[in-house]
């Protein structure tokens, strides 16, 4: 892919889509297409709400998702039981099966083509406050009690003990929801009609879609897409590797 | 301070912390969730028309799907791609992790490279794959005709109604088997390292060792790769939708492509509404039913 995004000449690509040389950078190199792509549409806009939409629906799940099971898992209170098993059985409901009541809901309150339809929607996700719990649950008890004979807050607990305790959890929580978010597709489709809000994933579906295909343009549009999870992957392979690991870890 | 004020305090910031997240859960997961059940007894459209009104028609959704053929395509396709899908995925994951398990010189390379394809969004997987099983020209069928001296192929792997959906098999385990390896990885990593030596003790060769030790240990990771490959099988629609569109003929017709056509392009919410409600039961179901046969054996520590 990322070679052919390089080969300027599309016939060339055609011609070499049969044989190793698909692998195998010669001929007339540049980046026109990549330039191609940016004439062609707003690129940049595409990036901007895909960084936008996953960045805000991940560090704003990390708050959320992190409070409410650091209450579950440090604090006494009636009702704490029936939270938990509340939040362990909405793990199985799929996204999928409740997609068209969620549309006619945001249709509503007129969310359609907007960022907050795919951001508020997914901040809040069951199995990660699981992740958070069961993290949190293993935490030494007289952590807390310390702190709570010095008269500190529960909030104040969270803030200064937990968290600062807890940086693997939040590293593993935060790139399982990039990875899953970075990817979504099925919801944006639903909800973005024009360029305005549409994410990366859906634009290059629609982009690949139009004949006929110029398929230098459509490797440069795909390698710009996958450039950035790769450097993140790269740079915090050590997390996603130990965040996937730590998913299958069951209490 | 005495007693009693300090567990109300614990209680209402217990409360506190819990308000926000719990009001997103109702709304958005449980809310709809109810919605989908009430809707799928009506024939709910999504622009709804002043002069038809919604009205209740019972199990009407369901006895129209149920006589469905499409919806027989859909339900026979998503099975067959899960039966396919998922042992084939989990045993290779399974073998990927063992061989990746080695301590070799480059190990972590081939980590890297087994893993990317996770980080790689699927829609640009599945265009990449389109190129390769481009008819006639592609990667692929060039490779098989090298292999089999011209004999095979070329095929249309995308056209042909019988090659359509295994070619997203291929590349669906391509794409999601490096994510259950490292899974399996750290399955294998928390197997002490006494139990090998004590096998070899008793004369175990590595094969038996492989069967004995290493299969039985891995017993509840084996049951959350499975459950868990099992869930994605059954949401398959990115990849047709970007590959094939559902064609050739229905032939890669899945539930959640049927669900978006009927409830977003043919507008019949209350009918894509039932159609949600029974893929959540069939999840539901196939998980329950996993979960039986699979007991977990909970570890003694």
């Amino acid at each position: 892919m990322f070679v052919s995004s390089i080969k300027n000449n599309e016939t060339q690509i055609i011609r070499d889509m049969s044989s190793i040389s698909a692998f195998i950078p010669y001929g007339e190199l540049g980046l026109k297409n990549y330039f191609d792509v940016f004439k062609q549409m707003p690129f940049g806009r595409f990036m901007f709400n895909s960084v936008f939409i996953v960045g805000s629906t991940v560090l704003t799940g990390l708050i959320l998702n992190s409070m409410i099971a650091y209450a579950l898992a440090r604090l006494r209170f009636r009702g704490r039981g029936f939270i938990l098993s509340f939040i362990i059985a909405l793990i199985i409901i799929p996204t999928e099966a409740v997609v068209i009541p969620l549309l006619l809901m945001v249709n509503r309150i007129g969310w359609l083509d907007s960022y907050q339809v795919q951001i508020v929607p997914f901040i809040v996700d069951a199995f990660s406050i699981f992740l958070f719990y069961q993290f949190f649950v293993g935490l030494p008890k007289s952590l807390d009690e310390a702190a709570k004979i010095d008269g500190a807050s529960p909030f104040q607990v969270y803030w200064k003990i937990i968290v600062p305790l807890s940086k693997p959890v939040f590293a593993t929580v935060a790139t399982l929801q990039f990875l899953f978010r970075w990817g979504d597709f099925l919801w944006p489709l639903m909800v973005t009609r024009g360029y305005e809000y549409r994410p990366l994933p859906v634009a290059i579906q629609q982009f690949f879609s139009q004949d006929p295909k110029v398929w230098g343009d459509i490797f440069a549009f795909a390698s710009m897409v996958t450039i950035p999870s790769l450097i993140i992957f790269l740079l915090f392979q050590k997390w996603f590797i130990h965040s996937v690991a730590s998913s299958g870890i069951k209490g | 301070m005495n007693r009693p004020s300090l567990e109300k305090r614990e209680t209402f910031a217990a409360w506190s912390f819990c308000a926000l997240p719990l009001s997103f859960l109702l709304l958005f997961l449980v809310t709809p969730f109810i919605i989908a059940f009430v809707i799928s007894f009506t024939d709910q459209r999504l622009i709804t028309n002043p002069n038809l009104p919604t009205q209740f028609i019972a199990f009407r959704n369901f006895l129209r799907l149920f006589n469905s053929p499409s919806f027989h395509q859909a339900l026979l396709n998503t099975f067959i791609f899960a039966v396919f899908v998922v042992p084939l995925q989990t045993f290779l994951a399974l073998v990927l992790a063992v061989l990746v398990n080695q301590k070799l010189r480059f190990i972590n390379l081939f980590r890297t490279i087994y893993f990317s394809p996770v980080v790689t969004t699927m829609v640009v997987v599945s265009i990449i794959w389109y190129f390769f099983y481009n008819p006639g020209e592609g990667l692929i069928n060039h490779m098989i005709s090298f292999i089999s001296f011209g004999k095979l192929g070329p095929y249309s792997w995308l056209k042909d109604t019988t090659l359509a959906l295994p070619s997203i098999m291929i590349l669906s385990i391509w794409q999601g088997v490096g994510f259950q390896m490292v899974i399996y990885l750290a399955g294998l990593q928390g197997i002490p390292n006494e139990l090998y030596e004590a096998g070899r003790v008793d004369g175990a060769n590595t094969w038996q060792q492989f069967w004995q030790i290493t299969i039985p240990q891995l017993r509840n990771t084996t049951i959350f790769v499975i459950i868990s490959t099992t869930i994605l099988a059954f949401k398959l629609f990115t990849q047709v939708w970007v590959m094939t569109m559902g064609g050739p003929q229905g032939a890669t017709k899945t539930i959640i492509l049927l669900l978006y056509e009927e409830g977003f392009k043919m507008l019949r919410v209350g009918y894509a509404s039932a159609i949600g409600v029974l893929f959540f039961l069939i999840v539901l179901a196939v998980s329950l039913i996993q979960r039986i046969y699979l007991k977990e054996e909970r570890a003694v520590t």
